[in-house]
């Protein structure tokens, strides 16, 4: 992965820059040995490393803002990171830059469930959202399967989705409100405890900045009264044309499941085997969960069967208590974790008009063929957002490069149908370089002018998103 | 005085329009929602950038010109029992406007109803965009996929930008499936705190309230207090029973199922019907719910409709009455919906922003429409 070259004057630099923020942040909030910054040398997408030349762990928005006016006026990149599980190299650092980390910004700072608001330090995990307001019978809707480790900061910045999405929306429809440091370390306030704030709706365009345009220190989220209960079906099909289309048929019957997952046969050879959820063999298997209280849980079940049943399923296997709700999703949850046991896997993350599903995973299965390796796809298929594992063996010399190719060839096709290159895992350095394949020129330079206003000297997060060639400019101007 | 207004028949003449323009363009979908400073300039239409793109039910998607008229799209919608899950408000009642809302304006507007409590705004079921930026760009952004996150989100940052960023020539929404059944909870005689504190309550419930809204003077002059359930038949007799006896306390809630006076209560609600045809200014609030009636107290001789729990609230007022000054501190926002030329030229109708937000504001205008001329001054 090309990184732009370090700045040498930085780095010559970091003495100096180490003392200014051990000036204003405590003894144990800055990092700069290279012992330590390696934990800090790479995100989810564990292939790229590179430990920055500090790390500072400020526990205040004020600690975050001093750092922020410090790196600013010395012309230093500065890399944000909430828990580091982005998988498109999102947190990557660079060796010239200054890792921000929120981790220790992790308090809740009020709670109202009477208006249904929450607002947190940023750096809280997602699953703590939802854990601190459970018992009084409510929740945090998006939950990416990461949400044990992943930081409210980082979902932010992906606009994270999760396996619920379909009916509750991703991070962008269920958050309020943030207060954000500016580069500059100017602190500003958007949204807040009540909906669409007026003026320019530039709440709508941190969420999914990617660390670009500001720091997020704090948030406000939507939360929601917990359904009465949800139960799955599990469907198996001898084909993933026929899965699709049942899929959409459940769509157009006006049901909303709240999840429409789906595995196909790789996957759930691999899933049956690290967990032994008692999946059918079968070509494709759909998860359907529903929501509501029991009668109408039974209800949209019941429409999803016959449904199903006119699509000659080779299996059809309803939950009817929470132990086999369990067992159900006992395989899918356990996907990414079966995929690892098997070897070193690439996770796409592309999305497509679900009407193109049976083609793609068609063209998907010629292509893996095509470049000798293993394909396995599990994904949300009632919005489209496929996970097209890509097999490689890390010690094969250029294995990942092989597995990279192939990966930027299904991408490029996701575009071709009328898709996007990421659905919730963002572009960081991933997918930055094929941003060209889905925009023209005019739209990345739309998209830059945006980084201009909220960061005109280009230090946050530089070398993400946008190619290196045509933010290269801009970058060397500001340097 | 008028110039003759500009009506390009395609995205390309429209961005050609752009580009030649000498002066300050007043952006014309629908001409129906009047709102913001009056904006002075040669009119462009968008009119001709109609019709349907793309629509495929069983994706949930659909893809319009900017210029396609609500009407047509939902119809189109209609015929396979589906809907824009926002609920677009349509300001002609309340504004004494005529003519047709087209999807352009409706977006630009982020023109949501009462459902927007629950199902989002407009914003959060637009999911792509293709404008003409003040440079006579053509950009696209977002795409006719549900979830996407490639790249910056200027789908979110059109929606509710009132044609000061750029003209929108095609928009694309996310969409859903109408309920077989839609039913009312209906209590009448409520005080303001009383209500809010019983939408409070509905909201809280695990029963999916998909509208929450309490009228000081409803169409039968007494206070009503509605709330909305929405599914399967058995399952809305079922929320409704469980709804009735959470909400015990604040007396007896009748069910209405009659699906045109359901309809009817919404549509009511929705476009604020109980404000047209009555002499004042409206003002639209956004706000904490638990906050909404006090705020209302704050403002003398001021008539409320409530939606979205509380979190919403229309007001009405003397003519000329700036309501800001009585609502200092207030969490949230108040924006001037309907007021005369005059008024909307002497007061600001949208809420001014804390310097460093506006300087961020600023800053993007300056990039997208670096001569000013698209609908100038219009949010200022
Ligand atoms: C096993 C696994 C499963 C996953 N499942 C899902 C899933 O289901 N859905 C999904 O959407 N994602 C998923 N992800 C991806 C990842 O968890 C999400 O992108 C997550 O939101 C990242 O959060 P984080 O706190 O780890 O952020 P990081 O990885 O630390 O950072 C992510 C991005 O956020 C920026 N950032 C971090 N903090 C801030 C801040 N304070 N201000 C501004 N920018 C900031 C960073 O610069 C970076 O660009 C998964 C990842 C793993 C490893």
């Amino acid at each position: 992965m090309e990184m732009p070259k370090p700045s040498d004057l930085v780095i010559a630099g970091k003495e100096e820059l180490v003392a200014q923020l051990r000036a204003v942040l405590p003894g144990d909030a800055v990092i700069d040995d290279l012992a330590e910054t390696r934990a800090y040398e790479c995100d989810g997408l564990a292939a790229y490393t590179c430990p920055p030349m500090a790390v500072v762990l400020p526990r205040t928005t004020d600690e975050v803002a001093a750092v922020l006016r410090i790196c600013h006026a010395a012309n230093v990149p500065v890399v944000p990171r909430g828990a580091g599980t982005s998988l498109a190299g999102g947190a990557l650092p660079t060796a010239d830059c200054v890792v921000l980390g929120v981790a220790r910004l992790n308090d809740i700072l009020e709670t109202d469930l009477p208006n249904r608001f929450i607002r947190v330090q940023a750096g809280l995990t997602n699953l703590a959202v939802t854990q601190s307001v459970e018992d009084d019978g409510f929740f945090y809707a998006p939950d990416p399967s990461s949400q044990l480790a992943c930081a409210i900061a980082g979902n932010i910045a992906m606009n994270s989705g999760g396996a619920h999405c379909l009916k509750y929306g991703v991070t962008t429809n269920n958050l309020l409100g943030v207060t954000m440091v500016l580069m500059t370390g100017e602190v500003v306030e958007l949204g807040g405890p009540f909906c669409d704030a007026p003026g320019l709706d530039l709440l709508g365009l941190v969420c999914g900045s990617e660390g670009q345009l500001g720091v997020v220190t704090e948030a406000t989220l939507r939360i929601l009264p917990k359904p009465e209960g949800a139960r799955p079906v599990l469907l198996g099909f001898d084909s993933a044309e026929v899965a699709g289309a049942c899929v959409a048929d459940i769509i157009k019957a006006g049901i909303l499941p709240v999840a429409i997952e789906f595995m196909d046969r790789p996957c759930i050879i691999a899933c049956e085997a690290f967990t032994g959820a008692g999946y059918p063999d079968c070509a494709a298997l759909l998860i359907v969960e529903v929501e509501g209280a029991d009668a109408e849980i039974d209800h949209q079940l019941g429409l999803i069967k016959q449904i199903a049943g006119r699509h000659n399923p080779v299996e059809m296997r309803e939950s009817k208590s929470s132990a086999e709700s369990a067992a159900i999703w006992l395989g899918r949850k356990s996907a990414f974790g079966a995929m690892g046991q098997m070897g070193d896997y690439i996770c796409l993350d592309g999305t497509i008009p679900v009407s193109e599903l049976p083609y793609v995973l068609k063209r998907i299965g010629e292509m893996a063929q095509e470049y000798g390796l293993g394909v396995a796809n599990v994904f949300h298929a009632g919005d489209g957002n496929m996970h097209p594992l890509i097999l490689y063996d890390a010690n094969k010399p250029g294995d990942l490069a092989l597995a990279e190719g192939l990966g930027a060839d299904i991408l490029k096709l996701c575009v071709e149908v009328g898709g996007c290159l990421t659905g919730e895992h963002g572009v960081g350095i991933e997918k930055r370089d094929l941003m060209s394949t889905q925009f023209a020129p005019d739209d990345l330079e739309a998209q830059m002018l945006v980084k201009d206003a909220f960061d005109p000297k280009w230090l946050l997060n530089p070398a993400k998103v946008f190619p290196l060639a045509s933010s290269a400019a801009r970058r060397g101007a500001a340097a | 005085m008028d110039q003759p207004a500009l009506a390009p028949a395609n995205e390309a003449e429209l961005a050609q329009a752009v580009a030649a323009a000498t002066g300050p363009l007043r952006i014309v979908g629908g001409d129906t929602r009047g709102v913001g400073r009056p904006v002075a300039g040669q009119p462009l239409s968008t009119a001709r950038l109609s019709g349907i793109r793309l629509y495929e039910p069983g994706a949930l998607t659909l893809v319009a010109g900017a210029g396609t008229p609500l009407a047509e799209v939902e119809a189109a919608l209609a015929a396979e029992s589906q809907r824009l899950p926002f609920e677009p408000m349509d300001h002609r009642a309340l504004l004494g406007s005529h003519g047709q809302p087209t999807l352009g304006g409706m977006v630009a507007a982020n023109a949501s109803g009462p459902a927007r409590m629950v199902r989002g705004a407009c914003r959060d079921s637009l999911i792509g965009v293709r404008f003409v930026d003040g440079s006579g760009r053509v950009v696209s952004n977002g795409g006719r996929v549900m979830k996407n996150v490639t790249g910056y989100d200027l789908v979110k940052l059109m929606a509710g930008s009132w044609g000061t960023l750029g003209v929108l020539t095609e928009v694309a929404f996310k969409l859903l499936p109408c309920p077989e059944t839609v039913a009312v909870l209906r209590r009448e005689g409520l005080d303001d705190a009383t209500a809010i504190r019983a939408l409070t309550e509905a909201l809280g419930t695990p029963f999916e309230v998909t509208g929450a809204a309490h009228l000081q003077r409803g169409e039968g002059g007494a206070p009503v207090t509605m709330i909305r359930i929405e599914g399967f038949a058995d399952s809305v007799a079922y929320r409704a029973r469980q709804l009735q006896a959470a909400l015990a306390e604040f007396g007896t809630f009748d069910l209405d199922t009659d699906p045109a006076r359901v309809e009817a209560a919404w549509v009511h609600v929705c476009d604020v019907r109980g404000f047209a045809d009555v002499p004042g200014d409206v003002w639209h609030l956004s706000t904490v719910p638990g906050d909404a009636p006090g705020l209302v107290a704050r403002v003398p001789g001021a008539q409320a409709q409530y939606d979205w729990g509380g979190g919403r609230v229309w007001l009405l007022v003397p003519d000329g009455t700036d309501i800001r000054p009585l609502l200092v501190g207030m969490c949230g926002h108040a924006t001037l919906i309907r007021a005369s030329a005059d008024t909307r030229a002497a007061i600001r109708s949208f809420q001014p922003e804390a310097p460093g937000v506006a300087a961020l504001s600023d800053g993007l205008r300056a990039r997208f429409d670096p001569r000013g001329i698209l609908n100038p001054g219009l949010m200022a």
